[in-house]
């Protein structure tokens, strides 16, 4: 896991072991800051926007104005080839540079089958458990970034999720929109020193057992451990401190949860984090389905949404790094008595964009009343190929299961054709 | 059907506790633990013959076993294994005195008939039948309560798994019922409730053959639906209630009925073929005649066992079972229990794609355990006086190779480090810390306090059951709580009630501080190079209580804490 080379956090336990009361504790800490400055983004990228509850995309991607579906929206022109909301103003401003897929046709419309099934692109099966597709990203790209501190596929207000067969190595590590991290910070360490003594007895209590001859999992606790230091003294934590943004930028993504979450997205991103999940959830529209979206989600969405792909843009960052917002599934066209949608996975919409593939179209289309796609559908394993392809995982990847079972990635999704430049 | 009578379980008499002399355990113990003496006459021979076949599979791939532990290392591994957390440091020291040549084989009675190795048990079986949580309308507490009753009367293990199949009623009079309404929530036509009974109960992973033949062996997609077919007559109902406060049914509790079923299933083949599959397991047929009902049927040609006028499991003459593959599925579960690997990899898969590491061996236990009439306990004693539990987890130059991490078949030649479960590591941290006690002395706030800081510990240090033990699989979120969780921060406090208020407060010798925090977290005393940066720590600190406090900090967070080795 860590070559000699690498990280020289153990070295450097190590080294304080030697001479632990004689450092003196600032120093410590600038060293590790020092070490960390090094990092510069090189990299892929996935910010994934997770609209939990299941959205109801007709009436934000794919409208049907003047049909029994259609609902009370009108679509508007965007700087794209494609029409969405009204709802979404901002966000068509910056369509040039996102795509819709109208012809995603997902099968299950339970609220965890659904979830399970778009962000792993598997079914769910008793006999295996499949990583979410953030954690098959940590696997391939995290492993390959020894200068980041923290950890490769963060998860930002709850969205649950697991790693699968890939080893909780890689499974989403949570943090709360307002930046926490639960047991993490170094605030409560008034007194380095003893944080530095605490590590140095440690490291001889470690090292004293991993050369023991007991195999090689007490190595694997020292790693962890080293790990675990290294994020809670690193500089790269600033990443989480929005606050740290200007006002103006602050202001653009909105003040909402989702605003300081999309841009706590972007500077993990800018760090080199490859793999970022924002949740937004509330989207479970049973009833009042149009009150709903007008005043709250779709405006909070709109700002936050644009925000994030034109800061992007601006910075240059967002040619590498992919934009995915979904749910798991979206809502029946049918309009039901409480004005309400209710659950649909048979004819729905995916926004797609950035990270190199073509923006500014819409691929597939659906039935006039939208209740069927019209030509070829995609599952969520061609979308996940797709971005695969974009971030330069090789498709012909295969993985193995805890029983020896190959799965392939993306569940053998074929990307889809007109996304890729 | 709901619990055993009581009478059954004191019939047989208490024998006196066979607690090590000077030992402060023992006094604890007594109320919960029933059955006959653990340690019998037929146990020696038993024990040797194990000893025999594990050396003769040393001999034959030419290692040499490394030597037996010492008494601080093998007590810590015992306490853990079997009561499920380790030993306080009054016990390591009271141990250590005891020069009796007999005190570990006593120390194992001793912990077989206390309350912590119920307690251990009936932990580790609930949540391998039903997970670490609570899955929906199921009852967690009526799981345990079954297990609980199990290993507290010593329940012979065939009548255990008797009644997990064929269980019904209301989910908490009932306890066994938990098992298969875990694996009903989805409605998913029993397809998870025969994974999971087979895998468990059986050891034998069929769910493969859900969708297609098993690639590796004879086992054929019918398989799986002959199990499928026996299991899906049980039917879950959950009852629910209008509750005037949220306007809303809510429910109340569920109950697992018998379902009525004749006939086969049928199930789609690759090629989109619909097929049948009959009722039928290991060659028997069951539920052909309307009416009789399937699950019993199917538990009886398991265990040899029938239900008595009040559906408990009883002996019958006529009544023969027709496999012991829930013996041998138990035994090499259980062995894997104790050393880390079972005598298949996984312990849960077995079969004739995946040959035992000592095959006569697994015979030879499964033989016995069924001859003794599925006695878990002295199962147990088996396994925990043989040779190869005694030995040191160290390996040597001459047993390296014996690496069943790198995917060698285990040869048993050393003890393999398992790392502490959640329960196991919490309970550890209780008993090594006190820290439930710091700064509080109200009962009620003490374990409302436990209970929460139980919950978190399941919640950072859940794995998923596929898990082997013997690996590593801890996560920055893990090493963060144990750096700076409340618990740690409560445990290192030195607040009155506190183990190290205790220390500090009784010694003003630092090196008797320092080798009283070693006890009390590892179980030895510190080695010289330890001494040496402990008293380097204390010296340098602010103030000494800070030293104290930080030596115990990284006690508790070392890798040696955390494993049991």
């Amino acid at each position: 896991m860590f070559a000699t080379d690498q990280t020289s956090r153990r070295h450097f336990m190590r080294h304080m072991a030697a001479g632990a009361a004689t450092i003196p504790a600032m120093q410590f800490l600038s060293h590790l800051q020092a070490n960390a400055q090094e990092v510069r983004r090189n990299g892929k990228a996935v910010i994934l926007v997770w609209l939990g509850g299941g959205a109801p995309t007709i009436d934000m991607w794919d409208l049907k104005p003047g049909t029994n579906t259609g609902g009370e929206f009108k679509p508007i022109d965007t700087k794209g080839d494609l029409q969405i909301s009204e709802h979404l103003p901002k966000t068509a401003m910056v369509m040039d540079e996102l795509s819709v897929v109208r012809s995603m046709s997902s099968i299950e419309a339970d609220h965890d089958r659904g979830r399970y099934f778009m962000k792993t692109g598997y079914r769910p099966e008793v006999t295996a458990t499949h990583p979410d597709f953030g954690s098959v990203v940590s696997y391939h790209l995290g492993e390959e970034r020894r200068e980041l501190e923290i950890p490769a596929f963060i998860s930002i207000g709850g969205g649950g999720g697991q790693s699968g067969y890939l080893g909780m190595k890689h499974a989403p590590f949570e943090v709360s929109s307002n930046g926490q991290i639960r047991n993490a910070s170094l605030d409560r360490w008034t007194n380095p020193q003893r944080l530095q003594n605490r590590l140095a007895m440690l490291n001889v209590l470690e090292e004293n057992f991993i050369k023991s001859g007991r195999g090689d999992a007490p190595q694997a606790h020292a790693e962890v451990y080293d790990k675990a230091v290294s994020l809670m003294t690193s500089s790269q934590m600033d990443a989480f401190k929005v606050e740290q943004e200007d006002q103006a930028t602050r202001d653009a993504y909105g003040t909402s949860q989702l605003g300081r979450s999309l841009l706590m997205a972007r500077r993990l991103v800018e760090r080199n984090v490859p793999f970022v999940e924002v949740s937004y959830g509330g989207w479970d529209l049973h009833n009042d389905n149009f009150s709903a979206l007008s005043t709250d989600k779709l405006p909070t969405l709109d700002s936050g949404l644009s925000a994030v792909t034109a800061d992007l843009k601006q910075r240059g960052l967002l040619q590498d790094t992919v934009i995915v917002c979904m749910g798991e599934f979206g809502r029946t066209p049918r309009i039901n008595q409480n004005v309400g949608r209710d659950h649909w996975a048979r004819s729905w919409s995916v926004l797609i964009g950035g990270g190199g593939l073509n923006g500014g179209i819409a691929v597939g289309k659906t039935s006039e009343d939208g209740m069927r796609v019209e030509g070829p559908s995609y599952l969520p394993g061609d979308l996940w190929a797709t971005v695969a392809q974009a971030i330069g995982i090789p498709l012909n990847t295969v993985h193995t299961s805890k029983t020896g079972r190959p799965m392939k990635l993306a569940n053998g999704g074929r990307p889809i054709a007109e996304l890729i430049g | 059907m709901t619990l055993r009578p009581l009478a059954a379980a004191f019939t047989l008499a208490l024998v006196p506790l066979l607690s090590a002399p000077g030992a402060s355990v023992g006094a604890a113990f007594a109320a919960e633990a029933g059955g006959e003496p653990v340690r019998g006459n037929g146990d020696a021979a038993i024990i040797a013959e194990i000893d025999r076949l594990i050396a003769r599979s040393w001999e034959d791939n030419g290692v040499e076993p490394s030597p037996v532990a010492s008494d601080s290392e093998w007590l810590r591994r015992v306490w853990l294994d079997l009561g499920g957390h380790i030993p306080d440091a009054e016990t390591v020291q009271a141990f250590e005195r005891n020069k009796s040549e007999t005190k570990r084989a006593e120390m194992i009675q001793t912990l077989l008939e206390s309350p912590d190795y119920v307690r251990h048990f009936s932990t580790v079986w609930t949540n391998l039948a039903i997970g670490q949580g609570e899955p929906e309308n199921t009852s967690r507490l009526g799981m345990r309560r079954f297990f609980r009753n199990a290993f507290a009367r010593n329940v012979p293990w065939s009548e255990v798994v008797f009644e997990l199949i064929t269980a019904e009623g209301h989910f908490e009079e009932n306890g066994a019922t938990n098992f298969l309404l875990a694996q009903m929530v989805d409605n998913d036509e029993g397809v998870q409730a025969t994974a999971k009974a087979t895998r468990l109960l059986l050891g034998m992973q069929v769910q493969c053959t859900q969708c297609h033949n098993h690639p590796f062996n004879d086992w054929k997609q019918d398989q799986f639906w002959q199990f499928n077919s026996i299991l899906k007559a049980a039917r879950r109902v959950d009852h629910e209630e209008f509750d005037q406060q949220t306007g809303q049914n809510e429910f109340v509790y569920a109950e697992l009925l018998r379902r009525p079923l004749d006939g086969p299933v049928f199930f789609e083949k690759r090629s989109g073929l619909m097929q049948v599959a009959f009722p039928e397991a290991f060659g028997a047929k069951f539920g052909e005649d309307a009416g009789t009902d399937r699950r019993t049927e199917f538990a009886t040609a398991l265990t040899g066992l029938v239900p008595d006028e009040e559906g408990f499991p009883s002996a019958s003459e006529s009544a023969d079972a027709v496999t012991d593959q829930i013996a041998r599925a138990f035994v090499n579960r259980t062995w894997g229990h104790f050393h880390g690997y079972g005598f298949t990899k996984p312990v849960d898969d077995m079969g004739p794609h995946n040959p035992a590491s000592h095959p006569e061996l697994l015979d030879f236990l499964t033989a016995k355990f069924v001859e003794h009439n599925y006695d878990v306990r002295r199962l147990i004693t088996w396994i925990a006086n043989s040779q190869a539990y005694g030995l040191t987890s160290q390996s040597t130059k001459e047993n390296e190779f014996d690496d069943p991490a790198a995917g060698e078949l285990p040869l048993f030649s050393h003890m393999a480090v398992k790392r502490m479960t959640a329960e196991q590591l919490y309970d550890s941290l209780l008993i090594a810390t006190e820290a439930q006690k710091a700064g509080n002395s109200d009962w009620e706030a003490i374990e409302r306090q436990k209970r929460e800081w139980l919950g978190q510990f399941i919640t950072a240090f859940g794995t998923d059951d596929l898990t082997e033990s013997t690996t590593f699989n801890g996560s920055i979120p893990q090493a963060l709580m144990m750096m700076n969780g409340e618990l740690t921060s409560k445990a290192i406090s030195a607040e009155p009630g506190s183990y190290l208020n205790r220390v500090l407060g009784s010694t003003n010798k630092p090196e008797e501080a320092v080798d009283r925090l070693f006890l009390a977290a590892l179980g030895r005393q510190p080695t010289s190079k330890e001494k040496t940066a402990a008293a380097q720590l204390i010296r340098g600190s602010e103030k000494p209580i800070y030293g104290y406090q930080d030596l115990f900090w990284a006690l508790l967070n070392s890798n040696e804490f955390v494993f049991v080795k």
